[in-house]
Protein backbone atom coordinates (compact mmCIF):
# COMPACT_ATOMS: atom_id res chain seq x y z
CA UNK A 1 0.00 0.00 0.00
CA UNK A 2 3.01 2.41 0.87
CA UNK A 3 4.84 1.70 -2.54
CA UNK A 4 1.53 2.23 -4.39
CA UNK A 5 1.29 5.73 -2.34
CA UNK A 6 5.03 6.44 -3.14
CA UNK A 7 4.29 5.37 -6.65
CA UNK A 8 1.63 7.42 -7.40
CA UNK A 9 3.73 10.72 -5.58
CA UNK A 10 6.83 9.98 -7.53
CA UNK A 11 4.10 10.20 -10.82
CA UNK A 12 2.72 13.71 -9.51
CA UNK A 13 6.17 14.70 -9.48
CA UNK A 14 7.26 13.46 -12.68
CA UNK A 15 3.87 14.95 -14.26
CA UNK A 16 4.08 18.57 -12.59
CA UNK A 17 7.86 18.84 -14.10
CA UNK A 18 6.55 17.84 -17.00
CA UNK A 19 3.89 20.56 -17.20
CA UNK A 20 6.01 22.73 -15.85
CA UNK A 21 8.87 22.71 -18.58
CA UNK A 22 7.95 24.83 -20.71
CA UNK A 23 7.19 27.52 -18.49
CA UNK A 24 10.63 27.24 -16.91
CA UNK A 25 12.58 27.01 -20.01
CA UNK A 26 10.92 30.33 -21.65
CA UNK A 27 10.77 32.07 -18.22
CA UNK A 28 14.98 30.79 -17.70
CA UNK A 29 15.72 32.12 -21.09
CA UNK A 30 13.72 35.62 -21.13
CA UNK A 31 13.71 36.72 -16.94
CA UNK A 32 15.81 34.63 -15.07
CA UNK A 33 19.44 34.15 -17.07
CA UNK A 34 19.16 37.50 -18.30
CA UNK A 35 18.74 39.38 -14.72
CA UNK A 36 21.72 37.60 -13.85
CA UNK A 37 23.54 38.37 -16.88
CA UNK A 38 22.39 42.09 -16.28
CA UNK A 39 24.16 42.23 -12.90
CA UNK A 40 27.16 40.22 -14.45
CA UNK A 41 27.69 42.92 -17.34
CA UNK A 42 27.31 45.55 -15.41
CA UNK A 43 30.12 45.01 -13.35
CA UNK A 44 32.89 44.59 -16.53
CA UNK A 45 34.30 47.45 -18.70
CA UNK A 46 32.76 48.10 -22.35
CA UNK A 47 35.22 46.41 -24.61
CA UNK A 48 37.12 48.26 -27.40
CA UNK A 49 39.48 47.41 -29.80
CA UNK A 50 42.30 48.38 -28.18
CA UNK A 51 41.18 47.72 -24.87
CA UNK A 52 39.30 44.18 -23.99
CA UNK A 53 36.48 44.28 -21.23
CA UNK A 54 37.82 44.08 -17.75
CA UNK A 55 36.32 43.27 -14.27
CA UNK A 56 35.72 47.03 -12.61
CA UNK A 57 33.53 45.88 -10.33
CA UNK A 58 31.13 48.93 -9.03
CA UNK A 59 32.65 51.09 -11.13
CA UNK A 60 29.88 51.25 -13.81
CA UNK A 61 27.66 52.51 -10.97
CA UNK A 62 30.27 54.92 -9.74
CA UNK A 63 29.99 56.67 -13.55
CA UNK A 64 26.23 57.09 -12.99
CA UNK A 65 26.60 58.21 -10.13
CA UNK A 66 28.67 61.07 -11.26
CA UNK A 67 26.79 61.20 -14.50
CA UNK A 68 24.12 64.82 -14.57
CA UNK A 69 22.51 63.26 -16.95
CA UNK A 70 21.46 60.09 -15.10
CA UNK A 71 20.76 62.11 -12.10
CA UNK A 72 18.54 64.10 -14.59
CA UNK A 73 17.13 61.68 -15.97
CA UNK A 74 16.12 59.72 -12.47
CA UNK A 75 14.67 63.37 -11.39
CA UNK A 76 12.37 63.08 -14.18
CA UNK A 77 11.22 59.88 -13.92
CA UNK A 78 10.50 60.28 -9.96
CA UNK A 79 8.46 63.33 -11.24
CA UNK A 80 6.64 61.43 -13.79
CA UNK A 81 6.04 58.98 -11.07
CA UNK A 82 4.61 61.52 -8.76
CA UNK A 83 2.43 63.05 -11.10
CA UNK A 84 1.04 60.31 -13.32
CA UNK A 85 0.00 57.71 -10.32
CA UNK A 86 -1.97 60.14 -8.17
CA UNK A 87 -3.50 62.14 -11.00
CA UNK A 88 -4.63 59.25 -12.92
CA UNK A 89 -5.97 57.77 -9.86
CA UNK A 90 -8.44 61.02 -8.69
CA UNK A 91 -9.29 60.97 -12.65
CA UNK A 92 -10.06 57.32 -12.70
CA UNK A 93 -12.34 57.51 -9.28
CA UNK A 94 -13.56 60.72 -10.88
CA UNK A 95 -14.87 58.54 -13.86
CA UNK A 96 -15.99 55.95 -11.91
CA UNK A 97 -18.45 57.58 -9.27
CA UNK A 98 -19.93 59.26 -12.44
CA UNK A 99 -20.09 56.09 -15.02
CA UNK A 100 -21.95 54.65 -12.02
CA UNK A 101 -23.95 57.49 -11.13
CA UNK A 102 -27.29 57.76 -13.14
CA UNK A 103 -26.53 60.78 -15.36
CA UNK A 104 -27.67 61.61 -18.59
CA UNK A 105 -25.68 60.15 -22.05
CA UNK A 106 -24.11 57.59 -19.48
CA UNK A 107 -22.70 54.94 -22.53
CA UNK A 108 -20.83 57.81 -24.51
CA UNK A 109 -19.67 58.93 -20.96
CA UNK A 110 -17.79 55.89 -20.12
CA UNK A 111 -17.17 54.74 -23.79
CA UNK A 112 -15.16 58.08 -23.82
CA UNK A 113 -13.71 57.59 -20.40
CA UNK A 114 -12.36 54.01 -21.82
CA UNK A 115 -11.10 54.74 -25.25
CA UNK A 116 -7.52 55.67 -24.91
CA UNK A 117 -6.70 52.74 -23.32
CA UNK A 118 -7.38 50.06 -26.52
CA UNK A 119 -4.91 52.38 -28.64
CA UNK A 120 -1.03 52.11 -28.70
CA UNK A 121 0.63 54.45 -26.92
CA UNK A 122 2.68 55.43 -30.35
CA UNK A 123 -0.77 55.91 -32.22
CA UNK A 124 -2.24 57.77 -28.88
CA UNK A 125 1.84 60.28 -29.07
CA UNK A 126 0.56 60.89 -32.56
CA UNK A 127 -3.11 62.58 -31.58
CA UNK A 128 -1.21 64.64 -29.07
CA UNK A 129 1.08 65.85 -31.90
CA UNK A 130 -1.92 67.75 -33.07
CA UNK A 131 -2.44 69.45 -29.95
CA UNK A 132 0.95 70.31 -29.20
CA UNK A 133 2.61 71.52 -32.48
CA UNK A 134 3.52 75.10 -32.23
CA UNK A 135 1.37 77.48 -34.15
CA UNK A 136 -0.76 74.81 -36.14
CA UNK A 137 -1.71 73.21 -32.52
CA UNK A 138 -4.92 73.00 -30.87
CA UNK A 139 -3.58 74.31 -28.06
CA UNK A 140 -2.25 76.79 -29.93
CA UNK A 141 -5.71 77.62 -31.71
CA UNK A 142 -7.37 77.66 -28.30
CA UNK A 143 -4.89 80.07 -26.72
CA UNK A 144 -5.13 82.92 -29.68
CA UNK A 145 -8.54 82.90 -29.58
CA UNK A 146 -7.67 84.14 -26.00
CA UNK A 147 -4.94 86.23 -26.96
CA UNK A 148 -2.07 84.12 -25.70
CA UNK A 149 1.06 83.79 -27.38
CA UNK A 150 2.34 80.45 -29.38
CA UNK A 151 3.81 77.88 -26.78
CA UNK A 152 6.38 75.18 -28.19
CA UNK A 153 5.07 72.64 -25.50
CA UNK A 154 7.10 69.80 -26.72
CA UNK A 155 10.55 72.26 -27.88
CA UNK A 156 11.05 73.81 -24.24
CA UNK A 157 12.56 72.35 -21.34
CA UNK A 158 9.86 73.80 -18.74
CA UNK A 159 6.76 72.09 -20.35
CA UNK A 160 8.16 69.18 -22.53
CA UNK A 161 7.98 66.44 -19.33
CA UNK A 162 4.48 68.07 -18.69
CA UNK A 163 2.92 67.47 -22.25
CA UNK A 164 4.42 64.01 -21.93
CA UNK A 165 2.85 63.21 -18.23
CA UNK A 166 -0.22 64.45 -19.50
CA UNK A 167 -0.11 62.10 -22.90
CA UNK A 168 0.11 58.87 -19.98
CA UNK A 169 -2.49 60.51 -17.65
CA UNK A 170 -4.80 60.82 -20.46
CA UNK A 171 -3.91 56.86 -21.51
CA UNK A 172 -4.26 55.16 -18.25
CA UNK A 173 -6.52 56.81 -16.64
CA UNK A 174 -9.37 55.28 -18.38
CA UNK A 175 -8.39 51.93 -17.73
CA UNK A 176 -7.92 52.39 -13.96
CA UNK A 177 -11.13 53.61 -14.06
CA UNK A 178 -12.73 50.04 -14.75
CA UNK A 179 -11.25 48.63 -11.70
CA UNK A 180 -13.17 51.60 -9.83
CA UNK A 181 -16.23 50.40 -11.12
CA UNK A 182 -15.91 46.64 -10.93
CA UNK A 183 -14.81 47.88 -7.10
CA UNK A 184 -18.14 49.94 -6.71
CA UNK A 185 -20.48 47.49 -8.33
CA UNK A 186 -19.58 45.01 -5.26
CA UNK A 187 -20.61 47.79 -3.07
CA UNK A 188 -24.25 46.23 -1.14
CA UNK A 189 -26.92 48.82 -1.61
CA UNK A 190 -28.35 48.78 1.82
CA UNK A 191 -25.05 50.78 2.83
CA UNK A 192 -26.73 53.70 0.61
CA UNK A 193 -29.82 53.21 2.09
CA UNK A 194 -28.98 53.26 5.47
CA UNK A 195 -27.35 56.11 4.71
CA UNK A 196 -30.25 57.72 3.40
CA UNK A 197 -31.90 56.98 6.36
CA UNK A 198 -29.49 58.37 8.61
CA UNK A 199 -29.91 61.76 6.80
CA UNK A 200 -26.09 61.51 5.69
CA UNK A 201 -25.45 63.55 2.81
CA UNK A 202 -24.19 62.22 -1.08
CA UNK A 203 -20.60 64.04 -0.14
CA UNK A 204 -20.45 62.01 3.15
CA UNK A 205 -21.54 58.82 2.07
CA UNK A 206 -19.21 58.88 -0.75
CA UNK A 207 -16.43 60.21 1.39
CA UNK A 208 -16.87 57.87 5.04
CA UNK A 209 -18.37 54.63 3.02
CA UNK A 210 -17.04 54.24 -0.45
CA UNK A 211 -13.73 55.46 -0.36
CA UNK A 212 -12.73 53.34 2.25
CA UNK A 213 -14.14 50.56 0.82
CA UNK A 214 -12.43 51.32 -2.12
CA UNK A 215 -9.01 51.21 -0.41
CA UNK A 216 -7.96 47.65 -1.95
CA UNK A 217 -8.35 48.69 -5.15
CA UNK A 218 -6.64 51.81 -4.78
CA UNK A 219 -3.74 50.07 -3.53
CA UNK A 220 -3.43 47.53 -6.67
CA UNK A 221 -3.97 50.18 -9.24
CA UNK A 222 -1.35 52.20 -7.36
CA UNK A 223 1.12 49.40 -7.99
CA UNK A 224 0.02 49.17 -11.61
CA UNK A 225 0.66 53.17 -12.29
CA UNK A 226 3.99 53.02 -10.40
CA UNK A 227 4.73 49.75 -12.84
CA UNK A 228 3.52 52.06 -15.50
CA UNK A 229 5.66 55.07 -14.46
CA UNK A 230 8.83 53.02 -15.65
CA UNK A 231 7.27 50.94 -18.48
CA UNK A 232 5.12 53.74 -20.58
CA UNK A 233 7.94 55.54 -22.56
CA UNK A 234 7.25 54.40 -26.06
CA UNK A 235 5.40 58.47 -26.78
CA UNK A 236 8.90 59.63 -26.39
CA UNK A 237 10.29 58.37 -29.20
CA UNK A 238 7.03 60.46 -31.22
CA UNK A 239 6.70 63.52 -29.09
CA UNK A 240 10.11 64.74 -27.67
CA UNK A 241 12.98 61.57 -27.98
CA UNK A 242 13.97 62.81 -24.73
CA UNK A 243 14.65 66.40 -25.39
CA UNK A 244 14.81 68.98 -25.56
CA UNK A 245 18.50 68.70 -23.28
CA UNK A 246 16.71 65.78 -21.61
CA UNK A 247 13.99 67.90 -20.21
CA UNK A 248 11.94 64.62 -20.39
CA UNK A 249 14.05 61.82 -20.56
CA UNK A 250 12.79 58.95 -18.84
CA UNK A 251 14.84 55.95 -17.13
CA UNK A 252 13.49 53.19 -19.81
CA UNK A 253 14.59 55.17 -22.37
CA UNK A 254 17.69 56.45 -21.12
CA UNK A 255 18.50 52.22 -20.71
CA UNK A 256 17.36 52.21 -24.62
CA UNK A 257 19.68 54.52 -25.51
CA UNK A 258 22.36 54.22 -23.59
CA UNK A 259 22.30 50.09 -25.11
CA UNK A 260 20.72 51.09 -28.73
CA UNK A 261 21.99 54.45 -29.75
CA UNK A 262 25.33 54.83 -27.94
CA UNK A 263 26.51 50.90 -27.96
CA UNK A 264 27.17 51.23 -23.76
CA UNK A 265 25.93 47.86 -22.83
CA UNK A 266 27.88 47.57 -19.38
CA UNK A 267 26.61 51.26 -18.33
CA UNK A 268 22.87 50.34 -19.31
CA UNK A 269 23.15 46.92 -17.73
CA UNK A 270 24.11 49.08 -14.36
CA UNK A 271 20.97 51.15 -14.72
CA UNK A 272 18.54 48.34 -15.57
CA UNK A 273 19.76 46.89 -12.31
CA UNK A 274 19.01 49.71 -10.23
CA UNK A 275 15.36 49.71 -11.79
CA UNK A 276 15.38 45.75 -10.57
CA UNK A 277 16.37 46.83 -7.35
CA UNK A 278 13.14 49.29 -6.91
CA UNK A 279 10.94 46.74 -8.89
CA UNK A 280 12.12 44.49 -6.39
CA UNK A 281 11.40 46.64 -2.94
CA UNK A 282 7.90 47.53 -4.78
CA UNK A 283 7.25 43.45 -4.91
CA UNK A 284 8.54 43.01 -1.85
CA UNK A 285 5.83 45.55 -0.39
CA UNK A 286 3.31 44.39 -2.46
CA UNK A 287 3.64 40.80 -1.44
CA UNK A 288 3.92 41.05 2.35
CA UNK A 289 2.64 44.39 3.73
CA UNK A 290 0.05 44.92 1.07
CA UNK A 291 -1.33 41.24 0.58
CA UNK A 292 -2.31 40.83 4.18
CA UNK A 293 -3.67 43.79 5.01
CA UNK A 294 -6.19 44.35 1.90
CA UNK A 295 -7.73 40.68 2.69
CA UNK A 296 -10.31 42.23 4.51
CA UNK A 297 -12.45 42.93 0.87
CA UNK B 1 -29.75 71.78 -3.78
CA UNK B 2 -29.40 67.75 -4.69
CA UNK B 3 -30.90 68.25 -7.90
CA UNK B 4 -28.85 71.35 -8.50
CA UNK B 5 -25.39 69.48 -7.87
CA UNK B 6 -26.22 67.02 -9.53
CA UNK B 7 -27.08 68.82 -12.47
CA UNK B 8 -23.40 69.99 -12.32
CA UNK B 9 -22.00 66.67 -11.86
CA UNK B 10 -23.60 65.14 -15.22
CA UNK B 11 -22.36 68.02 -16.65
CA UNK B 12 -18.64 67.68 -15.61
CA UNK B 13 -19.22 63.81 -16.51
CA UNK B 14 -19.93 64.88 -20.03
CA UNK B 15 -17.73 67.61 -20.35
CA UNK B 16 -14.54 65.39 -19.08
CA UNK B 17 -15.84 62.93 -21.47
CA UNK B 18 -15.66 65.23 -24.22
CA UNK B 19 -12.18 66.21 -23.62
CA UNK B 20 -11.20 62.58 -23.13
CA UNK B 21 -12.40 61.82 -27.18
CA UNK B 22 -11.21 65.10 -28.00
CA UNK B 23 -7.87 64.24 -29.46
CA UNK B 24 -9.08 60.82 -31.43
CA UNK B 25 -12.07 63.42 -33.10
CA UNK B 26 -9.36 66.01 -33.99
CA UNK B 27 -7.31 63.73 -35.50
CA UNK B 28 -10.67 61.52 -36.89
CA UNK B 29 -11.67 65.28 -38.73
CA UNK B 30 -8.00 65.94 -39.70
CA UNK B 31 -7.93 62.53 -41.60
CA UNK B 32 -10.11 63.48 -43.91
CA UNK B 33 -9.52 67.07 -44.69
CA UNK B 34 -6.28 68.81 -46.25
CA UNK B 35 -3.65 70.22 -44.20
CA UNK B 36 -4.40 73.70 -44.42
CA UNK B 37 -8.18 73.30 -43.78
CA UNK B 38 -7.21 71.17 -40.87
CA UNK B 39 -4.50 73.25 -39.30
CA UNK B 40 -7.07 76.37 -40.16
CA UNK B 41 -10.06 74.43 -38.48
CA UNK B 42 -12.28 75.80 -41.49
CA UNK B 43 -15.28 73.36 -40.37
CA UNK B 44 -16.90 73.21 -43.72
CA UNK B 45 -14.22 72.63 -46.02
CA UNK B 46 -14.85 69.14 -48.35
CA UNK B 47 -13.66 65.94 -47.05
CA UNK B 48 -11.45 64.36 -48.61
CA UNK B 49 -9.72 60.97 -49.01
CA UNK B 50 -6.23 61.80 -50.33
CA UNK B 51 -3.98 61.54 -47.13
CA UNK B 52 -5.25 57.98 -46.64
CA UNK B 53 -4.03 57.79 -50.48
CA UNK B 54 -0.82 59.47 -49.60
CA UNK B 55 -0.57 57.32 -46.37
CA UNK B 56 -0.91 54.03 -48.12
CA UNK B 57 1.18 54.66 -50.68
CA UNK B 58 4.21 55.61 -48.11
CA UNK B 59 4.52 52.49 -46.25
CA UNK B 60 4.19 48.69 -46.92
CA UNK B 61 0.97 49.05 -44.41
CA UNK B 62 -0.66 45.84 -45.62
CA UNK B 63 2.83 44.23 -44.61
CA UNK B 64 2.82 45.63 -41.31
CA UNK B 65 -0.68 44.87 -40.88
CA UNK B 66 -0.25 41.21 -41.64
CA UNK B 67 2.91 41.12 -38.96
CA UNK B 68 0.99 42.34 -36.22
CA UNK B 69 -1.29 39.77 -37.16
CA UNK B 70 1.25 37.04 -37.08
CA UNK B 71 2.77 38.71 -34.02
CA UNK B 72 -0.53 38.60 -31.47
CA UNK B 73 -1.54 34.98 -33.32
CA UNK B 74 1.90 33.33 -32.49
CA UNK B 75 1.67 35.22 -28.84
CA UNK B 76 -1.41 33.99 -28.25
CA UNK B 77 -1.14 30.63 -29.25
CA UNK B 78 2.58 30.16 -27.35
CA UNK B 79 0.55 31.50 -24.06
CA UNK B 80 -1.81 29.31 -24.40
CA UNK B 81 -0.02 26.30 -24.34
CA UNK B 82 2.45 27.52 -21.76
CA UNK B 83 0.14 28.85 -19.20
CA UNK B 84 -2.51 26.04 -19.46
CA UNK B 85 0.61 23.54 -18.37
CA UNK B 86 2.05 25.59 -16.03
CA UNK B 87 -1.48 26.47 -14.55
CA UNK B 88 -2.46 23.14 -14.30
CA UNK B 89 0.91 21.62 -12.24
CA UNK B 90 0.42 24.56 -9.99
CA UNK B 91 -3.20 23.97 -9.40
CA UNK B 92 -3.66 20.16 -9.61
CA UNK B 93 -0.56 18.43 -9.09
CA UNK B 94 1.15 17.80 -5.52
CA UNK B 95 5.29 17.99 -6.17
CA UNK B 96 8.04 18.86 -3.69
CA UNK B 97 9.60 22.54 -4.60
CA UNK B 98 5.78 23.70 -6.38
CA UNK B 99 5.19 26.66 -3.93
CA UNK B 100 8.60 27.58 -4.35
CA UNK B 101 8.82 27.81 -8.05
CA UNK B 102 5.54 29.52 -7.94
CA UNK B 103 6.94 32.27 -6.07
CA UNK B 104 10.01 32.57 -8.72
CA UNK B 105 7.26 32.46 -11.27
CA UNK B 106 5.35 35.47 -9.86
CA UNK B 107 8.38 37.47 -9.56
CA UNK B 108 8.37 37.85 -12.63
CA UNK B 109 5.27 40.15 -12.91
CA UNK B 110 7.80 42.61 -11.36
CA UNK B 111 10.71 41.55 -13.46
CA UNK B 112 9.25 43.58 -16.55
CA UNK B 113 10.51 42.22 -20.14
CA UNK B 114 10.85 45.61 -20.74
CA UNK B 115 13.58 46.28 -18.70
CA UNK B 116 15.69 43.70 -19.67
CA UNK B 117 15.63 44.97 -23.26
CA UNK B 118 19.37 44.17 -23.51
CA UNK B 119 19.86 41.24 -22.29
CA UNK B 120 16.93 39.87 -24.00
CA UNK B 121 18.14 41.00 -27.22
CA UNK B 122 21.75 39.21 -27.01
CA UNK B 123 19.60 36.26 -25.74
CA UNK B 124 17.26 36.95 -29.30
CA UNK B 125 20.18 36.83 -31.33
CA UNK B 126 22.20 33.84 -29.60
CA UNK B 127 18.92 31.72 -30.46
CA UNK B 128 19.13 33.44 -33.63
CA UNK B 129 15.77 34.62 -34.22
CA UNK B 130 16.78 38.23 -34.26
CA UNK B 131 14.15 40.21 -36.89
CA UNK B 132 11.73 37.30 -36.96
CA UNK B 133 8.37 37.74 -35.62
CA UNK B 134 8.91 34.40 -33.48
CA UNK B 135 11.89 36.56 -31.53
CA UNK B 136 9.62 39.37 -31.17
CA UNK B 137 6.79 37.11 -29.61
CA UNK B 138 8.94 34.33 -27.63
CA UNK B 139 9.78 36.88 -24.39
CA UNK B 140 6.04 37.06 -23.83
CA UNK B 141 4.54 33.61 -24.21
CA UNK B 142 6.01 32.27 -20.12
CA UNK B 143 3.80 35.02 -18.62
CA UNK B 144 3.44 34.92 -15.23
CA UNK B 145 0.51 36.75 -15.22
CA UNK B 146 -1.25 34.03 -17.67
CA UNK B 147 0.04 31.45 -15.53
CA UNK B 148 -1.56 32.68 -12.49
CA UNK B 149 -4.71 33.15 -14.50
CA UNK B 150 -5.17 30.40 -15.52
CA UNK B 151 -4.43 28.77 -12.11
CA UNK B 152 -6.92 30.46 -10.48
CA UNK B 153 -9.35 29.36 -13.39
CA UNK B 154 -8.51 25.81 -12.57
CA UNK B 155 -8.39 25.89 -8.90
CA UNK B 156 -12.59 26.61 -9.56
CA UNK B 157 -12.99 23.10 -11.43
CA UNK B 158 -14.77 21.27 -8.79
CA UNK B 159 -12.52 17.45 -7.98
CA UNK B 160 -15.92 15.53 -8.57
CA UNK B 161 -15.46 16.33 -12.46
CA UNK B 162 -11.59 15.06 -12.04
CA UNK B 163 -12.45 11.77 -10.48
CA UNK B 164 -14.90 10.60 -12.63
CA UNK B 165 -13.23 11.40 -16.03
CA UNK B 166 -10.31 9.41 -13.95
CA UNK B 167 -12.52 6.62 -13.14
CA UNK B 168 -13.69 6.52 -16.86
CA UNK B 169 -9.77 5.69 -17.88
CA UNK B 170 -8.77 9.52 -18.68
CA UNK B 171 -4.96 9.98 -18.57
CA UNK B 172 -3.89 13.67 -17.10
CA UNK B 173 -3.50 15.36 -20.31
CA UNK B 174 -7.07 13.65 -21.13
CA UNK B 175 -8.63 15.29 -18.02
CA UNK B 176 -6.82 18.40 -18.54
CA UNK B 177 -7.98 18.40 -22.10
CA UNK B 178 -11.53 17.08 -21.88
CA UNK B 179 -12.64 18.44 -18.63
CA UNK B 180 -10.52 21.60 -17.30
CA UNK B 181 -10.13 23.61 -20.57
CA UNK B 182 -13.41 23.73 -21.75
CA UNK B 183 -14.78 24.75 -18.59
CA UNK B 184 -11.88 27.66 -18.08
CA UNK B 185 -12.98 28.98 -21.15
CA UNK B 186 -14.55 32.30 -20.17
CA UNK B 187 -10.96 32.82 -18.40
CA UNK B 188 -9.25 31.86 -21.87
CA UNK B 189 -11.43 34.58 -24.10
CA UNK B 190 -10.51 37.55 -21.16
CA UNK B 191 -7.26 36.65 -21.47
CA UNK B 192 -6.89 36.52 -25.05
CA UNK B 193 -8.58 40.03 -25.31
CA UNK B 194 -5.87 41.28 -23.29
CA UNK B 195 -3.19 39.80 -24.54
CA UNK B 196 -4.41 40.94 -28.44
CA UNK B 197 -4.92 44.44 -27.42
CA UNK B 198 -1.33 44.63 -25.33
CA UNK B 199 0.48 43.37 -28.27
CA UNK B 200 -1.37 44.99 -30.80
CA UNK B 201 -0.27 47.93 -29.08
CA UNK B 202 3.64 46.77 -28.08
CA UNK B 203 6.45 48.79 -28.93
CA UNK B 204 9.84 49.24 -27.59
CA UNK B 205 10.68 45.32 -27.94
CA UNK B 206 9.28 45.08 -31.36
CA UNK B 207 11.66 48.25 -32.37
CA UNK B 208 14.57 46.62 -31.00
CA UNK B 209 14.27 43.23 -32.20
CA UNK B 210 12.70 43.85 -35.93
CA UNK B 211 15.24 45.26 -38.51
CA UNK B 212 13.05 44.98 -41.79
CA UNK B 213 9.76 46.02 -43.15
CA UNK B 214 9.11 42.17 -43.33
CA UNK B 215 8.87 41.28 -39.69
CA UNK B 216 8.01 45.33 -38.85
CA UNK B 217 4.49 45.27 -36.68
CA UNK B 218 2.40 48.24 -37.26
CA UNK B 219 3.28 50.28 -34.14
CA UNK B 220 7.04 50.36 -35.32
CA UNK B 221 5.90 51.17 -38.70
CA UNK B 222 3.87 53.63 -37.57
CA UNK B 223 6.57 55.33 -35.89
CA UNK B 224 8.89 55.24 -38.67
CA UNK B 225 6.32 56.73 -40.95
CA UNK B 226 5.54 59.62 -38.70
CA UNK B 227 9.19 60.62 -37.76
CA UNK B 228 9.66 64.26 -38.38
CA UNK B 229 12.73 63.74 -40.64
CA UNK B 230 10.27 61.93 -43.49
CA UNK B 231 8.48 65.98 -43.00
CA UNK B 232 4.82 63.63 -43.79
CA UNK B 233 2.28 66.45 -42.87
CA UNK B 234 0.05 66.51 -39.76
CA UNK B 235 -2.92 65.49 -42.18
CA UNK B 236 -1.05 62.38 -43.68
CA UNK B 237 -0.17 61.36 -39.89
CA UNK B 238 -3.68 61.11 -38.61
CA UNK B 239 -4.86 59.22 -41.30
CA UNK B 240 -2.14 56.36 -40.55
CA UNK B 241 -2.52 56.82 -37.57
CA UNK B 242 -6.31 56.35 -38.01
CA UNK B 243 -5.71 53.38 -40.26
CA UNK B 244 -3.39 51.78 -38.12
CA UNK B 245 -5.70 51.63 -34.86
CA UNK B 246 -9.33 50.90 -37.14
CA UNK B 247 -9.31 47.47 -36.55
CA UNK B 248 -8.59 47.17 -32.33
CA UNK B 249 -10.69 50.19 -31.89
CA UNK B 250 -14.11 49.25 -34.23
CA UNK B 251 -13.17 45.63 -32.63
CA UNK B 252 -13.92 47.53 -29.23
CA UNK B 253 -16.50 50.03 -30.19
CA UNK B 254 -18.20 46.84 -31.00
CA UNK B 255 -17.79 44.31 -28.49
CA UNK B 256 -17.13 46.65 -25.75
CA UNK B 257 -18.87 44.85 -23.05
CA UNK B 258 -17.16 41.58 -23.13
CA UNK B 259 -13.67 44.14 -23.60
CA UNK B 260 -14.93 45.98 -20.38
CA UNK B 261 -15.36 42.26 -18.60
CA UNK B 262 -12.37 40.64 -20.05
CA UNK B 263 -10.59 43.30 -18.66
CA UNK B 264 -11.98 43.32 -15.29
CA UNK B 265 -11.50 39.55 -15.23
CA UNK B 266 -8.08 39.92 -15.74
CA UNK B 267 -7.17 42.20 -13.41
CA UNK B 268 -9.27 41.58 -10.32
CA UNK B 269 -8.41 37.80 -10.01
Amino acid sequence: MTEHVQNERRRQAIYGWILLSPALVLLSLFAFYPSIATLWSSLFSRGTRRRPTEFVATENYADLFADPTFWKVVINNLIYAGATIPISIAIALAMALWANSKIPARGFVRTAYFTPTVLPMIAAANLWLFFYTPGLGVLDKIGGLFGFESVNWLGQPETALWAVIIVTIWKEAGFFMIFYLAALQTIPEDLKEAADIEGASRWTYTRRIVLPLLMPTTLFIMVNALINSVKLIDHLFILTKGGPSDASKLILYYIWEMAFAFFDAPHAAAMTIMVLVVLGIVAGIKFTILDKRTHYQ
Amino acid sequence: MSGLSRQIEALGAVLLAVIWISPLVFAFWAAFHSTSDAVNFNLLSPWTLDNFRTAWDGAPWLRYFLNTFLLVTVILIGQFIVTTLAGFAFAQVQFPGRDFIFILVLMQLFILPEVLIVENYAMVSRLGLFDSILGVGMPYMASAFGIFLMRQAFKGVPIELHEAARVEGCGWFGILWRVYVPLARPTYLAYALVSVSTHWNNFLWPLIVTNSPDTRPLTVGLSIFGAPENGVDISVISAATMMSVAPLLMAFLIFQRQFVQAFLRAGIK
